[in-house]
């Protein structure tokens, strides 16, 4: 019988697979789908949360972070654009001008 | 094992490989499409979860909307096939799977001890089915959240503004 623990620790395994995508990859448009992955991974625990309890609240959060998330990807990409034309590149190797 | 059952097992599976896809595959157009088959899966488990207009949001916005910006923006940015190769010598690769894979024990071992085991939805007096439905969601939206909502409206528009000026070609 498939429960809510296991939609969480698959929701666990979507989540890591997101942060070892960021941590390794040097693409800056594959780390920001790995950023997606990430999101979609919190979306799915709060589906779970929500209809565990039984409370809608979760599910108005999942549409604001669906909407976030769409905005995320305008600014971000818009950024990734902004960063090619001034480096013509997109390996975030390239980006290290604020390097402490 | 009923048909739910199975049908989580399969979409978990399917999910989870494609996002492994997405992480390791060098080609980023590859690694979109993987990514839309990934969030397929996660509006079926949606479904599973008897949240049905979510499952609609998820197709239509983020396979739809934000998958199709992606790849707008990788056949915009016309990279050669050179400056894609970027997986390997990378020396972070083995330290980040390590925490990744001790992240994911203490994820794991919160998500198995915390939750409890049974739906509670039909206990609150409403049915899972009720629950995720759009009418459910739109009342809850127009109402209660409201002020959230006109929130994220604002929040759309400056992201639209946002994402045209930092774009724009400066002359």
């Amino acid at each position: 019988m498939v429960g809510p623990a296991h939609y969480i620790t698959l929701s666990a395994v979507l989540f890591t697979i997101g942060v070892i995508g960021v941590l390794t990859r040097k693409n800056a448009i594959i780390v920001f789908m790995a950023i997606e992955i990430m999101l979609n991974a919190a979306n799915l625990a709060l589906v779970t949360f929500a209809m565990t309890i039984g409370d809608v609240a979760g599910l108005i959060m999942v549409l604001l972070v669906i909407a976030v998330a769409a905005a995320e990807a305008a600014v971000g990409l818009a950024i990734i654009v902004a960063m090619f034309r001034h480096r013509e590149t997109v390996n975030i190797e390239a980006f290290n001008v604020l390097r402490g | 094992m009923t048909g739910v059952d199975v049908a989580f097992w399969i979409l978990a599976a399917i999910s989870v490989g494609a996002s492994l896809v997405v992480i390791t595959n060098r080609n980023p157009v590859a690694c979109v499409l993987f990514l839309v088959v990934a969030f397929f899966a996660l509006a079926g488990l949606f479904v599973t979860l008897h949240s049905h207009f979510l499952a609609a949001i998820q197709v239509i916005i983020y396979a739809g909307a934000i998958m199709v910006l992606f790849l707008f923006v990788i056949l915009l940015l016309n990279l050669g096939q050179q400056q894609w190769f970027d997986v390997s010598n990378n020396p972070l690769r083995v330290t980040a799977v390590v925490f990744g894979a001790g992240f994911l024990a203490l994820l794991v071992g919160g998500g198995i001890s915390g939750v409890t085991p049974t739906v509670r939805g039909p206990a609150a007096g409403i049915s899972p089915d009720l629950l995720g439905s759009t009418g459910a969601i739109g009342a809850a939206l127009y109402t209660a959240y409201f002020m959230p909502f006109i929130t994220i409206a604002l929040l759309l528009l400056l992201a639209m503004v946002g994402a045209v000026a930092i774009a724009r070609r400066e002359r």
